[in-house]
């Protein structure tokens, strides 16, 4: 009897295991489909031509994304000036005055920030920027993404900043340095590679957003420079090519993916690498 | 002493315009869907209406959309994040697989959401509505179904990731009392490592949700973009995200506009409350460990 019930347990236990494991193992599966179905299809249009061309008009073969890329490019670089000085400075008053009732305050405006989902965040740049500017535009674009990453990089400053010792900040006030020079000359530094890591992560997120764009930056087939003028990104042209009724444009849109998702991949790894070679330790 | 106090004011009015952007959003929104609010009060959230020729305008099917999808893909993603969850965060805590494990998921979380739903109209789509044919159903393969299935696959990440954490954070001795009275692992998993991380579970799981009922691209290009309410999982739907995403650039006339930004309101709204319930109870949790 005692024996059996042993028996049942430890069958019980090892069909438990079993289950875990190929749940876990399925769940990875999407991830080589994807993979296996953007590469598999995109890779044959990747050339240099392809990336440096302007896109052709419908019926056209061939064709190439330099101004998507460009785009998101500038995109990425306009919600940067706009989002990381801000983002660091808040971030600095967070960790140094951790318990005054404002940080309370700001630390739930910046999680309800962090909270908003990206297409709600396009209205209000739509609202701020599209309406009283009278035309789509890139910079509306980039307030959009600017909204989503600032939040991320207040998080990372405070979070990184918390972890650096009072004693660094201590030595050098007892050196008689002041109080904004040890925070720029000491604690920053010290923080930077944290700092940075929050920074990459922050635009591997914001560059394969489409939802904010669709009515700020709005796309466009010329090649645009000027950020007041309606500007195309990758993700936005991945989402007009996939949704349109050409196969070749379905094409293009792979081989756009692949270099979207390499994009993303590229600044994640850069991101890790940063946080685990630089990383200042105490 | 000037720069000192310059660089004070710099670091509170960077925080001051950080709580001013929170602020003006809501009250953009407020006042961006006043002439909606005015026009059809609270009838617009049980209205299903929404027609704009008329002008009626009613946001009960995308909010029955946004529920249905969040909800299902919650409940179809649960079994896999705790899975790896268990894996990762007591079978196997390093090493190779283990590691290997995790970039996969990061990776999963890192890839953009227009991908997702480009790759669920080429290859889940299809795969539907073969199953849809084979069921009797109307196959139009893209549908609340489809939808979900592609949340679940997004949101797999977030609850998992939030979950290790949580279960390697089981402290060993409770595990090892448990084994040392003869308990399988399987008995330790249920009775002293899932009760102890739970709440943190559940947090991650509420963060996740929150991920789902914004998620707006994936879902507009598999959803099927009808705008009336679901009648089974395979008919085709809107979300509150997905309407805004198709409509907005159509909406030419103030009402409409204005109908597509309260929306926008009740998606910020429904989604800030998910997610503070979420924080606090990962927060909770965490105070919790350190006793």
């Amino acid at each position: 009897m005692n024996e059996q019930r042993i028996w049942i347990r430890t069958v019980k236990d090892h069909i438990f295991t079993l289950f875990v494991a190929l749940l876990a193992l399925l769940s990875v599966v999407p991830l080589i489909l994807i993979l296996y179905h953007i590469v598999g299809n995109g890779i044959a249009y990747i050339n240099w031509s392809f990336l440096v061309s302007l896109p052709n008009p419908v019926g056209v073969e061939g064709g190439g994304i330099s101004n998507a890329i460009v785009g998101t490019v500038i995109l990425v670089v306009l919600a940067c000036v706009l989002s990381v000085p801000v983002g660091i400075a808040a971030g600095i008053y967070l960790s140094e005055n951790r318990y005054k009732r404002l940080s309370y305050w700001v630390s739930v405006a910046v999680d309800i920030l962090q909270s908003i989902p990206s297409i709600v965040l396009g209205i209000i740049a739509y609202l701020w920027v599209v309406r009283p500017a009278g035309t789509f535009s890139a910079f509306s674009g980039g307030v959009a993404l600017a909204l989503m990453m600032l939040p991320i990089i207040v998080r990372a400053t405070d979070e990184t900043l918390k972890l650096i010792p009072e004693s660094l900040k201590e030595a050098a006030l007892a050196l008689g340095v002041p109080y904004w020079r040890t925070i720029l000359r000491v604690i920053l530094p010290a923080g930077l590679s944290g700092i940075l890591t929050g920074i990459l992560l922050g635009i591997s997120r914001i560059a394969g957003e489409t939802a904010p764009l669709l009515f700020t930056a709005f796309g466009s087939p010329f090649m645009v420079l000027d950020p007041t003028r309606p500007m195309n990104a990758l993700p936005l042209l991945i989402f007009n090519y996939a949704t349109s009724p050409y196969q070749h444009w379905h094409s293009l849109a792979w081989a756009a993916s692949l270099v979207l998702v390499a994009m993303v991949l590229i600044f994640n790894l850069t991101a890790k690498v940063i946080s685990t070679r630089w990383k200042v330790r105490f | 002493m000037k720069q000192e106090k310059a660089f004070r004011v710099i670091l509170g009015g960077a925080v001051g315009v950080v709580v001013v952007i929170v602020v003006a959003i809501f009250l953009t929104l407020l006042w961006g869907s006043l002439p909606s609010l005015q026009r059809f009060g609270l009838g617009f959230v049980t209205s299903t209406t929404w027609n704009p020729v008329t002008g009626e305008f009613g946001g009960f099917p995308f909010l029955v959309g946004t529920l249905l999808t969040s909800f299902l893909s919650l409940g179809l993603s649960l079994p896999f994040s705790l899975a790896i969850a268990i894996l990762l965060g007591e079978f196997f805590r390093e090493g190779w697989f283990a590691e290997t494990m995790r970039s996969a998921i990061e990776l999963l979380a890192g890839i953009p959401s227009v991908i997702y739903g480009f790759w669920g109209l080429f290859f889940l789509v299809p795969a539907i509505r073969y199953v849809e044919l084979s069921l009797g159903v109307s196959p139009y393969g893209v549908g609340v179904l489809t939808a979900s299935i592609i949340l679940a696959i997004m949101i797999i990440p977030y609850s998992a990731s939030i979950a290790i954490e949580v279960i390697a954070l089981v402290p060993r001795d409770l595990k090892e009392a448990a084994l040392s009275l003869g308990a399988t692992r399987y008995e330790v998993v249920r009775t002293v490592v899932i009760p102890y991380a739970r709440s943190g579970i559940v947090g991650g799981i509420l963060l996740a949700l929150g991920r789902a009922l914004g998620e707006t691209m994936a879902v507009t290009m598999v959803i099927g973009n009808k705008n009336a309410l679901p009648d089974s999982i395979f008919s085709p739907a809107n979300t509150m995200a997905s309407v805004i995403a198709n409509e907005f650039t159509e909406a030419t006339d103030e009402i409409y506009l204005s109908s597509l930004i309260e929306i926008g309101l009740l998606l910020f709204l429904v989604t800030a409350i998910v997610n503070a319930i979420g924080k606090y109870i990962v927060h909770v949790t965490g105070v919790e460990r350190k006793e």
